[in-house]
């Protein structure tokens, strides 16, 4: 500590200047081994200091050989589990002390205490410890997120500044984050389900008593029997693509639904059809549903299980074995229904280049450019959602689409009320307004 | 029975899905109803190999055309399968250096990693790379000035395309700074931010709700065609 308060280079300084009298020149003798002595004891002295400040910022000194001043730590840390979670958020709340301005940022950390109580938490909260966020020195708060539900963790919080660190600041005791009945962040969702599901079953039920559902025209749709007529007019085959994922995904359903529509379609007209899968479990599914169409259509021995065949999950490999296909067998018509990424344009384009009428669909909202660019007809969204209830004519189904339809109209409104909002919160800054439009963005938000 | 018990597989794993993301009791049953569909997906794979080896061996017997092609696919499909299995040239993981086969399929060194990394990457990239063209290709159909809407969707794209080029900057940069808005780098945040987001969150919303009724009409055994017909 001596070695900070007296500075080096002014005794140097003195000890070469010719003007010094003796007794200066003395003392600055006798003070430079007072410092050399006290040297060999130096860091023993500043590890335990430093102990106290910080385990890990060890910046007493800068390169002038300056103190520097490490910024002073949260007066008090408490940690709380969030109501209406899954169990694995908790909330870390904090007092800084007065002259935090000079840090920049709070560390905070997590240690877990593990069942049988000699975690590395230890019950004292040192020990390994874990980042959960860095946050700016003006946030009180921090989230820890995605930790173990029923666990117990310490959290201990640092503020930084350039100088250092300040001493940790840790809570008392560990705490825990309980399982809940229902995730109250998805309040809002839950009720949206809710609402479009009743709007959806509520027309189903009215579609069963008879209630007359008027649709309106899908042109992709409608395009499908003259698809496969064509392709039987020239007794070429019909090329069907479920899209790239799984059974898993609803797209892959969807398409599935399409499928057997066409293949009875093709069942009837007596064309034949090629259905390529990247995943095995969907050439299962698919295979199933072509069969299934070509018995209602009274033609099961023309059903042919390897027309309905798996190729590889590789994107690209994929891709690659139906453009060429493509190429050399020249479909007649090629369907394109299911979810598809950067494969959608390579596979509509190649299709476009041998002269096949084309009917795309998919819910990928950044493919659709393509499919529209390059092929015949192409089914935007909901439009690929609804197809299978529009091609059945079942009127449970197309209750469904009055539903669906409902639903939209509620959501138009909601987004009419927020633009009203919005714009009055712009003429009227203060008020109940903005506190709504507030309210409204968070259920909308969440 | 044979559509009767794949749909209520279906209702019962659909409904429990539901119900995990918003009821955290569920949660488990949740992951485990997607294990189950892990484990049935990877039975569905020796499915899938047979189909391939199937249809490929039934093409070089009946020496189709391009049956030579089938052979290459099958001896690759043999060779790949048997250096992944058998790990051939995987060395051991550090931490049990006894245990030949306990390193990764695709350690460096291995035939696996070997192979997808100068085999398989390359010609995937390859047919990547031809997307360049086909967005080439597609943009000149696309915006031919064929009508008014074919005209419209020509400018915009471009104002777009100018505005996130140099191009941009260097023809409008010269607009006083009350005009900003007008240069085409401003322009073309303006089409993105503001017409492009209305745009594609009006089609988003159409398929959060489309994906809705769907599920709601799967789940509720409405429809049955993803299972073949509704019979």
């Amino acid at each position: 500590m001596f070695a900070r308060i007296v500075k080096w280079d002014y005794l140097a300084l003195v000890a070469r200047n010719a003007n010094a009298n003796r007794w200066q020149k003395i003392s600055s003798a006798l003070i430079f081994c007072v410092i050399a002595l006290g040297s060999f004891g130096a860091s023993g002295v500043e590890s335990k200091v430093d102990s106290k400040v910080d385990s890990r910022g060890k910046i007493p000194l800068n390169e002038l050989g300056q103190e520097v001043i490490a910024p002073p730590a949260a007066t008090s840390i408490t940690a709380e589990d969030v109501a209406w979670d899954a169990g694995g958020v908790i909330k870390i709340s904090w007092q800084p002390a007065a002259g935090i301005t000079s840090a920049t940022k709070w560390i905070v950390e997590r240690s877990e205490v593990l069942v049988d109580g000699q975690g590395s938490g230890q019950g004292s909260g040192q020990g390994p410890w874990t980042l959960v966020a860095e946050v700016p020195i003006e946030e009180k708060y921090a989230v820890a997120s995605k930790l173990s539900p029923e666990a117990s963790y310490f959290f201990r919080v640092t503020a930084v500044s350039p100088n250092g660190s300040s001493a940790v600041t840790t809570t008392k005791s560990a705490v825990t984050g309980h399982w809940n009945f229902f995730i109250g962040a998805k309040l809002p969702l839950f009720c949206a389900i809710l609402l479009v599901s009743a709007c959806v079953i509520n027309f189903i039920l009215a579609a069963r008593r008879g209630r007359p559902m008027k649709v309106r025209r899908i042109a992709a749709l409608e395009a499908i029997k003259d698809a496969v007529g064509r392709a039987t007019e020239m007794g070429r085959s019909i090329l069907f693509v479920p899209g790239i994922q799984d059974m898993d995904n609803i797209q892959t359903v969807a398409g599935l639904t399409v499928l057997g529509n066409v293949s009875r379609t093709a069942a009837e007209y007596d064309a034949a059809i090629e259905v390529p899968t990247s995943r095995s479990l969907v050439m299962e599914a698919a295979r199933e549903a072509v069969q299934a169409s070509y018995l209602a259509a009274g033609r099961a021995d023309a059903y042919n299980a390897d027309a309905i065949r798996y190729i590889t999950d590789e994107q690209f490999g994929f891709v690659a074995y139906v453009s060429g296909r493509m190429v050399r067998e020249k479909p007649a018509a090629c369907f394109y229904m299911g979810c598809f990424f950067a494969e959608s344009l390579i596979l509509a384009e190649t299709g476009n280049s041998i002269g096949a009428i084309q009917i795309a669909g998919t819910a990928e909202s950044s493919q659709l450019p393509f499919f529209v660019a390059a092929c015949d007809y192409t089914l935007i969204g909901e439009e690929f959602m609804a197809a299978s209830a529009y091609l059945s004519g079942e009127p449970d189904q197309i209750g469904s689409l009055k539903g669906q339809d409902l639903a939209k109209a509620i959501a138009a409104i909601v987004i009419v009320i927020g633009v009203v909002l919005a714009t009055m919160a712009v003429i009227a800054p203060s008020g109940p307004i903005p506190a709504a439009l507030a309210w409204l963005k968070g259920v909308l938000g969440s | 029975m044979k559509r009767l018990v794949p749909m209520w597989i279906a209702i019962i794993a659909g409904f429990v899905m539901l119900l995990s993301a918003f009821f955290p009791i569920t949660e488990s049953l949740g992951e485990t109803v997607g294990d189950v569909f892990n484990v049935v997906a990877a039975i569905a794979f020796i499915l899938g190999a047979g189909s391939l080896a199937k249809v490929n061996l039934a093409k070089i017997s009946r020496r189709d055309q391009g049956w030579g092609y089938a052979a290459i696919t099958l001896i690759c499909f043999a060779i790949t399968l048997v250096v992944g299995l058998g790990k051939i040239g995987v060395p051991p993981n550090t931490q049990f250096p006894l245990l030949a086969w306990s390193g990764e399929k695709n350690a460096d060194g291995s035939i696996f990693g070997w192979i997808y990394e100068f085999a398989l990457v390359p010609i995937t990239s390859t047919m990547f790379a031809l997307l360049a063209f086909y967005v080439a290709s597609a943009a000149f159909r696309a915006f031919r000035a064929k009508n008014l809407e074919a005209i419209l969707l020509l400018s915009t794209a471009f104002i777009i395309l100018l505005g996130r080029t140099f191009a941009g900057v260097v023809l409008t940069g010269w607009l006083p700074d009350w005009a900003s808005g007008l240069r085409l780098e401003n322009l073309s945040v303006y089409i993105m931010q503001v017409f492009n987001t209305a745009g594609n969150r009006a089609i988003i919303i159409g398929i959060a709700l489309g994906v809705t009724a769907t599920s709601l009409r799967i789940l509720l055994g409405v429809d049955r065609s993803w299972m073949g017909s509704g019979d």
